[in-house]
């Protein structure tokens, strides 16, 4: 299995209650909340832990795109990938990714990445999203056009990466006399593309078709390993076997020496993040036309945007995986062979998490964890059907 | 006897649904956000006077959600074919809200069928520092209470519109409307430009209380129209139409009959 860690780069210092009172951590919860000296402080300690990363040993670091919150601090990732470029030296780097519908050019997403990629002299990894439904109320974008628009980027932008310039781009929203970026991706015929997504049905057969790396995100185990087979099935209905290297887990992990100390030591942490910064209004999440009707209806119905999760619920249903260097393992192992993923992507720190505990974790992860996964892949046959 | 038919008409391979009743000087009523699911008591009353046209716009309620909707200005476009396509003349356009913005774009269109123009609570414009409600933030509960200045009026409103079987129209009505109004916020940058030529007699119809569309939205249409003529609705909200259907109704016919009189 491969591990990357990944960053979600809260703003750690966030007044909880505020947040609370606001009702969300995102759009409305006003920067006012923000100290820039503690800010600045926080973008080095969590580029550090990125570079301990690397020379811990894990197989790669993700950063991704929020905008206007304290859930994260990366509205432009390609700053910190740039920071990072030559700093983490072995290790893949991977932006999870940029949210393509929220650009009015994307051909500058072709540029940044080109150059990340070049920067890496090839560790690069390219992740393409349409961003949560906040975005859209936090950069004015309209979220009917979301799903035509990350589209038509993301076609404009591998076809910028492997046609020869010029060209001419004419599209709905995008339009484009000369399409000749330089510099071209270092890598052939471009950086792997990686699909984080929560589950939409049509991005999992687009991605399996594509034989894009497809990554889940904060899921139960059991609805990870129902998509992770929608997934398969695509790929067969498209002609191939997929590897298992094209399904990506996105969790978190936290190890201590006893189960006990682990769920103590992670509570305060794991729950600000899913029940603090997470947390926002339905119509927020869900602006109209984000996603079909359909979905709407079934998370409207489901309220779970309202949810207040424990660790314990957290840990049993398989979102994360907290413990002992044993019970991370068996776990880790259970749920691999379940779901047929060969890439964590794992969030060492979590909501507040200060730093020392993070370092603690990274290191238990990479000492305890890592060793007994490098070469192990999915075992058995994997009884979850794709079908509800 | 019915008061109104239910029809269904293609105009130009779009089919949409058109409540129809009474009987005089047509009067096309354009809705706005919420759509146009029934026929209300203010279109019974004016019934009485005009001949009034209610269509649900392309994208809302029971119409086609055309390839071709993309912006307001697509629906000013369509509803000029449409009294094209009915050969309706010297008509009276009302529009609310959504439904105002889509009359001002098709006035500064072509006036040529049109005897006035009245708009009630209209998006269209911007008033830089007007306060207004988010109305894509909010529940449909908490937006449904925006709309009206009396408590027990919007409560009545949740009753009657946040039902299950709505769910679906009312889906449908807001994926349209994000589509026309997100971003600019229900106007467009263009419009103020070209509002002088818009040369029907105009009524601003306004309610005191409007907290969608504040009161300087109306004062910025009267002077942006020439020889308009704005009605502030005391105690009143973003609809006035339902909410003071009397004095709604009653400043309507006082304004097309004074337009009589004048001529």
């Amino acid at each position: 299995m491969k591990f990357f860690n990944f960053h979600l780069m809260p703003y750690r210092h966030a007044d909880l209650d505020a947040i609370d009172k606001n009702g969300s951590a995102w759009v409305t919860y006003s920067n006012k909340h923000y100290d820039p000296a503690k800010g600045a402080e926080l973008y080095h300690e969590y580029l550090d832990q990125m570079e301990f990363a690397d020379t811990l040993g894990f197989d790669g670091v993700c950063l991704n795109e929020h905008h206007q919150t304290a859930y994260g601090m990366m509205p432009i990732p390609g700053v910190l990938a740039g920071a990072l470029a030559r700093s983490v030296k072995r290790a893949k780097l991977a932006i999870l990714g940029r949210a393509l519908p929220l650009l009015n050019n994307p051909l500058m997403v072709a540029e940044e990445y080109a150059m990340l990629d070049n920067l890496t002299r090839g560790r690069f990894i390219a992740g393409f999203v349409r961003g949560i439904g906040a975005e859209y109320h936090a950069m004015g974008i309209n979220p009917v056009l979301s799903q035509e628009r990350y589209a038509e980027a993301h076609d404009l932008i591998v076809r910028a990466w492997t046609e020869r310039g010029p060209f001419a781009y004419e599209g709905k929203h995008y339009h484009f006399n000369y399409v000749n970026p330089w510099p071209r991706p270092y890598q052939t015929p471009h950086p792997p593309i990686w699909i984080p997504s929560q589950g939409s049905a049509s991005t999992i057969r687009w991605a399996a078709q594509k034989r894009y790396t497809y990554a889940q995100t904060l899921s139960p185990i059991a609805v990870v390993a129902r998509f992770f087979q929608m997934y398969r099935d695509e790929a067969e209905k498209a002609g191939y076997t997929p590897s298992p290297d094209q399904l990506a887990w996105s969790n978190t992990i936290y190890v201590a020496e006893t189960d006990e100390k682990a769920m103590r030591e992670a509570k305060p942490h794991l729950e600000a993040l899913v029940n603090r910064f997470l947390k926002m209004p339905v119509e927020m999440l869900l602006p109209p036309g984000y996603s079909n009707p359909e979905s709407m209806k079934r998370v409207r119905a489901a309220k779970v945007t309202g949810k207040t999760m424990s660790i314990d619920e957290l840990n049993k249903t398989g979102v994360v995986i907290v413990g002992s260097p044993n019970t991370v393992r068996e776990k880790l192992a259970e749920y691999q062979d379940l779901a047929g993923f060969n890439t964590s992507l794992t969030k060492t720190q979590f909501g507040t998490l200060p730093d020392d505990m993070t370092r603690a974790n990274m290191t238990a992860i990479a000492e305890e964890i890592l060793p007994h996964f490098r070469n192990r892949l999915p075992q058995g046959k994997r009884e979850v059907q794709a079908a509800e | 006897m019915a008061d109104h038919t239910t029809t269904t008409i293609a105009v130009r391979g779009c089919n949409i649904k058109v409540m129809r009743g009474g009987s005089g000087p047509p009067l096309l009523f354009l809705h706005g956000a919420s759509g146009a699911a029934a026929w209300l008591p203010f279109m019974q009353s004016l019934s009485a006077r005009f001949d009034v046209i209610v269509p649900q716009h392309p994208g809302f309620n029971d119409s086609d959600t055309p390839e071709w909707l993309d912006t307001i200005h697509d629906l000013a476009y369509f509803y000029l074919d449409f009294l094209e396509q009915l050969d309706l003349d010297r008509v009276h356009l009302v529009g609310g809200s959504l439904g105002g913005w889509i009359a001002a774009e098709l006035a500064v269109r072509d006036t040529y069928r049109l005897s006035s123009l009245t708009l009630v609570g209209a998006a269209g414009i911007h008033v830089p520092g007007a306060r207004q409600v988010d109305l894509f933030l909010g529940s449909d509960e908490q937006r449904i209470r925006d709309f009206f200045h009396d408590p027990a009026c919007a409560e009545e409103m949740i009753a009657r519109l946040l039902r299950p079987e709505f769910e679906d129209a009312n889906m449908k009505n807001r994926i349209a409307t994000a589509k026309l109004a997100w971003q600019p916020r229900a106007y467009d940058p263009h419009l103020r430009k070209w509002l002088h030529r818009i040369d029907v007699p105009t009524l601003i119809v306004w309610g005191a209380n409007d907290r969608v569309f504040p009161m300087e939205y109306a004062y910025a249409w009267q002077q942006a129209i020439s020889g308009s003529k704005a009605v502030i609705i005391p105690e009143c909200g973003h609809i006035p139409q339902v909410e003071k259907r009397d004095a709604f109704v009653g400043e309507l016919i006082g304004f097309i009959d004074g337009m009589r009189k004048a001529a």
